[in-house]
């Protein structure tokens, strides 16, 4: 088992290095950074001497070199905006981000994981049947219109919740709430089907047979074996909300990795933008290694 | 009389299906006593599960409906009981065993676990089931039972598995077993091997055994009575020699007729040209050996069996030599050209000469082609009759020589019986005039009475268009009615080959003589007598 989680860790680790080699090249081929960084009437001296400082003037290989040096000591510049580490900077909207996704997931997963049993031990009837018709509602819904109706309804109308920014927990509602939506429309429907084709197993004819209990049929022979497709699509959508939920904390003024990758685009401050890619490309890499940490315990067939 | 221990009585039930009703049952009654075993049989879709299904409360209401009828049990009706009531006698009093024990074991937990829950579920403390779990799982013989009670399902062969269940089953002593083709899914040495212990284990415990088969050969070794089904009916009920001996129904007669292994061998040509000459071919896997120096000659005209085991090699032979495989080492001489070794471009057209027929036709025939479509599709790749007209009509003609109708070209696979699904795939065969044709367990998924017309349209293949077999399959009583030649494969190797005739009447090989000895006769006698000279022959 560790010897195969070691095996997908180091081929995670490739594509990460595989990824900021990308990102470098593909940072100076879309152009001298030094006519991207500077304002446009820059004077051809200002330029010079940004080269100088950043060491653009040197040949590609030792940039590289260079480039390499510094994503190992986490060291990605200032941010050019903000007069800070560029590390600092996604750091601190990280601390934002993370707590966001974690939360919604949780709450995702607990949520779709009962409904979408429920509906498959009622196939067919009227709990099955609300359950359904409101998760393709979920899937399905534009979340930046949900999020501005939201705001709109609960804090301009109603005045209960804050419009935007962070500060109280009650400035968390929303967010989650509209963050939820999407994630749990989908892992409903894949949990349902899920359960639906491991209820109609052979084993579970079998523990019938045996005389066991309808709840420990469903709880214990059933829903281990109903996980292990719903974990990849959970990782998935897990996999999209540590990349920052840009419009949704944009509209919120959330002042996660989303927003910042955002802003920080529009403000050409690439070496935000750089470190922001390694940091969530570094989450979603140990992402990966805990759903196949989760699958290897869950189904024993693949720990050989 | 005294009442069973467990009656059946005018018991129909209905499956309610999109394209209507269908009477799995009619009027069915059947009842088994403490240390009787009673066999139902009947072939696919005879109803012969559902009433056993039924007993042990399995069926899925809806589809099903329970339309009339009872059973008793202890002279109370199961029909009427609580689900509760009857949750509580499931495992406890009447258990039930499967056919497919891979699917039938949960994947994800050990099965020291799932046996002890049989006996957790009904209450009892867990350190007593341990105990049981142990002293039953070495009494079916499961070697190192302390470390097999650890281990997963996938971690065991097909019959340490059955046997597992059978010890899942025993747990609680219950007073009927019922067992679902619990050998269909074995090989015959391992079959011989499970049908011994299930018989030891009611003598041991005294319990009725109810044992669902299609298979005539089952019921002769270990049943005292048998039911007939066919269509949801019993039409035949009595002890199995009175009805082996003496059937009388028609169905009971065709089906007694159908059973291989009765018909006259064939004589191998002497004189034919060989057609595929392969020298010692072999195999491997890493350090899995597959296929071991394997050689022989097949002729032109001959149809040559290759019996074995499952992973004896078979059907490796045959996708190495199609070169579906690559070969390690080795030859195979196609009218005396190597096919291992051939140019893309000649394998080609060779590829029309060889054509192949797969055990599942429900596989391995695209559910989304018309039958016209699948029987024409090689002539697209083979760029040949490019005249639409005369597709069309050789299609039709292609069809009535497989005792189709023309009007089923239009048609789709899922449209047609598993019998009639096999003969497009020996259609869409024939469609490139073939001079071998390499049958891959081609019959073994049918019924044995439609198993017997497709093995006779084959047959008259050969004779009318001088086409070659390879035949690969299991059951020796096919093998030894259709082949005049019989390849013996064990572990990789051709342990033994010749005509069909010395082979079963002279078999060298202990394994071929082991292979033998196992393969079930349909008549109850010989089985006896089979059974007595084991008993008194000294091991």
């Amino acid at each position: 088992m560790i010897g195969l989680i070691g095996q997908r860790a180091i081929a995670s680790l490739a594509s990460l290095v595989v990824l900021m080699v990308m990102v470098f090249f593909l940072s100076r081929l879309t152009g001298d950074p030094a006519a991207l960084f500077l304002p446009i009437d820059a004077t051809e001296e200002m330029k010079q001497q940004f080269r100088t400082l950043h060491g653009l003037d040197r040949p590609v290989l030792e940039q590289f070199v260079m480039y390499v040096w510094d994503v190992l000591r986490l060291d990605f510049g200032e941010s050019l905006r903000r007069a800070r580490p560029a590390i600092d900077v996604v750091l601190e909207a990280y601390a934002w981000t993370l707590p966001l996704a974690l939360i919604t997931m949780a709450l995702v997963v607990v949520a779709a994981i009962v409904l979408g049993a429920i509906a498959a031990f009622n196939v067919g009837g009227i709990i099955d049947r609300g359950i359904s018709v409101v998760s393709l509602i979920g899937a399905s819904a534009p979340d930046f219109w949900i999020a501005i109706v939201a705001i709109v309804l609960f804090a301009i109308n109603l005045g209960w919740l804050p419009t935007s920014g962070v500060g109280t927990p009650w400035h968390w509602i929303m967010p989650v709430a509209v963050l939820f939506i999407r994630p749990f429309g989908l892992i409903v429907q894949v949990v349902r089907g899920s359960m639906l084709s491991a209820l109609a197993a052979p084993y579970v004819k079998t523990a019938r047979a045996k005389g066991v209990k309808n709840r420990p049929i469903i709880f214990v022979h059933t829903l281990r074996n109903a996980m292990l497709p719903v974990i990849t699509v959970i990782g998935d959508q897990a996999a999209a909300l540590l990349n920052g939920a840009v419009i949704v904390e944009t509209i919120f003024g959330f002042p996660g990795i989303g927003k910042l990758m955002i802003d920080s685009i529009l403000q050409r401050d690439f070496n935000v933008v750089m470190a922001a890619i390694l940091v969530t490309a570094v989450a979603i890499f140990i992402m990966n290694i805990l759903i196949d940490i989760a699958y290897s315990i869950l189904d024993p067939r693949i720990r050989q | 009389m005294t009442e069973a221990l467990l009656t059946v009585r005018n018991l129909s039930v209905d499956f309610h299906t999109a394209r209507g009703t269908v009477h799995a049952v009619r009027n069915a009654s059947w009842s088994v006593n403490r240390g009787e075993t009673l066999a139902i049989l009947g072939e696919s879709g005879s109803g012969k599960s559902v009433s056993a299904s039924a007993v042990m409360n399995l069926l899925d209401i809806p589809p099903a409906e329970v339309v009339s009828g009872e059973i008793l049990f202890e002279g109370k009706d199961l029909l009427k009981v609580s689900y509760e009531e009857h949750r509580a006698l499931n495992g406890k009093r009447i258990a039930m065993i499967f056919q497919d024990p891979l699917g039938h074991l949960n994947p994800v937990y050990t099965v020291g676990w799932q046996i002890v829950e049989m006996m957790t579920a009904h209450g009892r403390p867990a350190n007593k089931a341990r105990a049981r779990a142990l002293e039953l799982v070495t009494r079916v013989g499961i070697p190192d039972p302390e470390k097999a009670l650890k281990k997963y399902p996938h971690e065991f062969s097909g019959g340490q598995r059955q046997r597992l269940m059978i010890a899942m089953a025993l747990m609680l002593k219950p007073d009927i077993l019922i067992a679902d083709e619990p050998t269909t899914a074995l090989d015959v040495t391992i079959q011989a091997e499970v049908l011994a212990l299930l018989k030891e284990l009611q003598a041991e415990t005294g319990m009725g055994l109810v044992l669902i088969t299609h298979d005539l050969g089952v019921v002769a070794e270990i049943a005292d009575r048998v039911v007939v089904m066919s269509q949801g009916e019993i039409v035949e009920e009595g002890s199995v020699r009175e009805v082996y001996h003496h059937p009388r129904h028609p169905y009971t007669r065709k089906l007694i007729g159908a059973a291989p292994g009765k018909g006259e061998i064939k004589q191998p040509a002497t004189d034919a040209p060989a057609l595929l000459e392969v020298r010692e071919l072999a195999k491997s896997y890493g350090k899995f050996t597959a296929l071991k120096d394997a050689s022989f000659t097949l002729s032109r005209g001959q149809s040559l069996a290759v019996v074995g085991e499952s992973g004896s090699g078979k059907s490796t032979l045959a996708r190495t030599i199609l070169r579906l495989e690559k070969a390690d080492s080795g030859k195979a001489l196609w009218k005396g050209k190597d096919l291992i070794t051939m140019s893309p471009r000649e394998l080609l057209s060779v590829r029309r000469e060889i054509q192949m027929v797969f055990q599942d036709p429900t596989q391995s025939l695209n559910p989304r082609m018309s039958v016209y479509q699948l029987i024409s599709e090689g002539w697209d790749i083979h760029r040949l009759m490019p005249d639409r007209k005369a597709r069309r009509r050789r299609v039709d003609e292609l069809l009535e020589q497989v005792g189709l109708l023309p009007e089923h070209a239009e048609r789709y696979p899922h449209q047609f019986s598993g019998g009639q699904r096999q003969r497009i795939a020996i259609a869409r065969a024939l469609a490139l005039e073939p001079e071998l044709i390499i049958c891959d367990e081609a019959v073994s998924a049918l019924d044995v009475s439609v198993q017997a017309q497709v093995m006779a349209l084959l047959d008259g293949l050969r004779k009318k268009f001088g086409i070659s077999y390879l035949f690969i399959a299991h059951d020796l009583g096919v093998v030894r009615d259709f082949a005049d030649m019989v390849l013996v494969m064990k572990s990789g190797e051709i342990v033994e080959g010749g005509p069909t005739e010395k082979v079963f009447n002279a078999p060298e090989h202990p394994y071929t003589r082991r292979l033998l000895a196992a393969n079930l006769d349909p008549d109850p006698d010989v089985q006896a007598q089979r059974r007595q000279m084991a008993a008194t022959a000294p091991s």
